[in-house]
């Protein structure tokens, strides 16, 4: 078990490398490929009256002009120890974990990023909940009754759930259940748990409801298969000739048994939410993770779009480690190996 | 048969199970009876897809398929189960009667432990302690032979042998003290040297525990020692039925002298082939016509006729040797003594 401990740790570990070299080089080397110089590029840290020998000194200073390697070194080193940015103008510090520094908000990224962590987390943590629960119940119930008429309803809305975007659900529970009918608040209404549970989760309730119904469909088909499957195996035959009495026969054994996809899925989904719901909280004006990268990319704020892109992947590959972990205690023949 | 003064535990009267599907009516079991007492084994034998399985889960109350019709009567120390309320079924299943599988890695749940296999499958009947249960299931890991039980108690199943997950199937089934105990081919997925030991722990056991054992098996060799009675399954029905003596030493129907000739037997002569019965098990949905057994009967020339249309009965007047065939007794006795018998010579 410690050894399979440990030998997860260094893969997510080795992912982490791998996946802050892919987001450098699509935010440092992939503009170099398309033909921006290292003028341009650091002409996004200065003002657009900074003359041409201005920008050459400050991309020398900013380190534009050094190979690549060095440059991702550096960068690298900054989200571990921390740096300064000299851009001429005055000596910037950015502390450690240094996610990168705003030239245009003449700040570091990460605090306004550790701001906006628990509105999406938040948002992700409650539909979680929703679609995890309704998912899988509906699922199991489904698979129970298989061919009746509750489970081809729930697999006909379950093929519209994903199949219906984000965008569209979102607005059309916000205009009826927000603008006509008054029942949650309208949009950019965010209040934090802390500060009034009641009104946070009041808030947040058309989101969440939004965003499960998206992902529950995909929970309930495959608990459905899952079940499907297991209900059939010999060692449900054994429980039930144990005496076990019909419901625990099913929720013990069958669906611990059909728990192995859904937990590897859910991980994922889990991971790449909390890395900013970009759709949900753009329809629902949360000012969250997904909403600053949108803002970034559009004041083309390099830095603080790559602070998020970094956390979001540190968050899939966290994800990624708690899957494989939990995988261990799902399934004992896997601690074996 | 033994006499049966006392009542039968087990008492399984004209059952009948069919399933409804697309291609027709599948007659799994189709009008079977017999009995069984405490401290004593029956052996029901049949080649693969003669309905045993079918039967044994009949008894055990786990036919819950919406397509399975269930007739006749199962009597279970006088209580009726055909027809009764599923939850007093299951009340009574792992306490008065047991089941033990084919495939013990399949059947045990690869996720849990044995041990908390046991303890749950204790728990359902006992009102104890987790701590209770957990040293009821380390002495009866110890008592069906599975060495450091307060070590493997806690092993999973995929971590045991294929003996001694047999043996960790057997203690959860004992867990309860059940007064039958059905194992359904519990030695075919294992090796032969493993197959003696599991069934001299079964014979071992029911001499303790004084209960009544249905070992159900495609091989007659395995219950040649162990059982006392033994009921020969064809297509669904009993062919033949007597004591293990009367089946081994005068055995009557064909179909059961296919099965001697075919069974493997240590007296033999390395160079004699085994013969196999020719021809395969009919289909469950058309059975034949008169016996079921007339396709494949190498006799079926020496009666001729009502082989072919009428259904032979399994009892004679006056005989508790049931023998489901047309051929007259003398006659049968003839063919035995003349070529079967010298077979095993
Ligand atoms: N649920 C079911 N639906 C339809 N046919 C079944 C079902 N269960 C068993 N059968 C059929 O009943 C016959 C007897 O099966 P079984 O009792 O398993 O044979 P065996 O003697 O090998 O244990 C087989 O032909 C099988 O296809
Ligand atoms: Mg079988």
């Amino acid at each position: 078990m410690l050894s399979y401990l440990i030998r997860r740790l260094i893969a997510a570990a080795g992912l982490v490398v791998v996946i802050s070299m892919i987001t450098f080089a699509i935010f440092y080397v992939a503009p170099r490929i398309g033909g921006a110089t290292s003028e341009s590029m650091a002409s996004r840290y200065v003002g657009r009256s900074a003359t041409g020998a201005t920008v050459e000194q400050i991309a020398e200073r900013l380190g534009f002009n050094d190979p690549i390697p060095v440059q991702y070194w550096n960068w690298a080193k900054g989200v571990v120890v921390g740096t300064t940015y000299d851009y001429g103008a005055g000596v910037e510090k950015c502390p450690a974990p240094c996610l990168g520094y705003s030239f245009r908000t003449q700040q570091p990224v990460l605090p306004e990023i550790k701001r906006r962590i628990p509105i999406t987390f938040s948002l992700a943590i409650g539909a979680a909940f929703l679609w995890v629960v309704s998912g899988v119940a509906v699922g199991v119930l489904s698979a129970l009754k298989r061919g009746s008429i509750f489970d081809r309803i729930a697999m006909t809305v379950a093929l519209a759930g994903v199949s219906m975007p984000i965008f569209w659900t979102g607005l059309i529970s916000l205009s009826y259940f927000s603008y006509t009918l008054g029942w949650t608040p309208p949009g950019a209404s965010y209040v934090p748990l802390t500060e009034n549970p009641l009104k946070w989760a009041h808030g947040l309730l058309l989101p969440w409801i939004t965003l499960a119904l998206l992902f529950s469909a995909q929970y309930a088909r495959l608990t459905r298969a899952g079940m499907l499957e297991t209900m059939g195996e010999d060692y449900i035959r054994t429980a039930r000739a144990k005496g076990l009495r019909e419901r625990t026969v099913v929720m013990k054994h069958g669906l611990r048994g059909a728990l192995t996809p859904i937990v590897t899925i859910f991980g994922l989904d889990f991971g790449l939410l909390i890395g900013g719901a970009v759709l949900t909280e753009t329809v629902f004006g949360l000012p969250g993770l997904g909403q600053l990268a949108i803002q970034g990319t559009k004041n083309n704020d390099l830095p603080q779009v790559l602070g998020v892109v970094l956390l979001a992947a540190l968050f899939v590959a966290v994800a990624n480690l708690v899957v494989d972990l939990l995988y261990a205690v799902v399934d004992p023949r896997v601690r074996a190996k | 048969m033994t006499d049966n003064v006392k009542t039968p535990y087990l008492d399984v009267n004209d059952l009948r199970v069919h399933f409804r599907t697309d291609d027709g009516l599948v007659r799994s079991v189709d009008g079977l009876s017999f009995q069984v007492e405490r401290g004593k084994t029956l052996g029901i034998v049949g080649e693969s897809g003669s309905g045993k399985s079918v039967t044994s889960m009949a008894v055990m109350g786990l036919h819950t398929a919406s397509n399975a019709e269930l007739t006749g009567s199962i009597r279970l120390d006088g209580q009726e189960l055909v027809g009764a309320g599923k939850e007093a079924v299951r009340a009574l299943r792992g306490k008065k009667m047991a089941m033990i599988f084919q495939d013990p890695l399949s059947a045990m749940h690869p996720y849990y432990t044995v041990g908390n296999q046991i303890i749950e499958a204790y728990r359902i009947h006992n009102k104890v302690t987790k701590k209770v249960a957990r040293k009821h299931a380390i002495d009866l890991l110890d008592r069906v032979g599975i060495p450091e039980p307060g070590k493997r108690v806690d092993s999973y199943p995929h971590q045991f042998s294929g003996g001694m997950r047999q043996r960790a199937m057997i203690a959860m089934a004992l867990s309860c003290d059940p007064d039958l105990l059905i194992a359904d081919e519990p030695t075919t997925a294992l090796d032969v040297t493993v197959q003696a030991q599991i069934l001299d722990l079964i014979r071992d056991l029911q001499k303790d525990f004084n209960s009544a054992v249905v070992i159900i098996t495609h091989d007659l060799g395995v219950v040649a020692e162990v059982a006392d009675d033994i009921l020969v399954m064809y297509a669904g029905r009993a062919v033949e039925y007597g004591t293990a003596e009367e089946i081994f030493n005068e055995g009557e129907h064909p179909y059961t002298w296919g099965l001697l000739s075919s069974m493997p037997r240590f007296d033999r002569k390395r160079t004699e082939r085994l013969e196999p019965i020719k021809g395969t098990p009919p289909s469950l949905i058309r059975v034949p016509k008169g016996c079921p057994f007339n396709p494949r009967c190498q006799y079926v020339d020496l009666v001729g006729e009502p082989c072919v249309t009428e259904r032979p009965s399994l009892l004679a007047e006056g005989s508790s040797h049931g023998v489901a065939c047309h051929i007259p007794p003398e006659q049968r006795s003839a063919i035995w003594n003349d070529e079967i018998a010298p077979r095993f010579a």
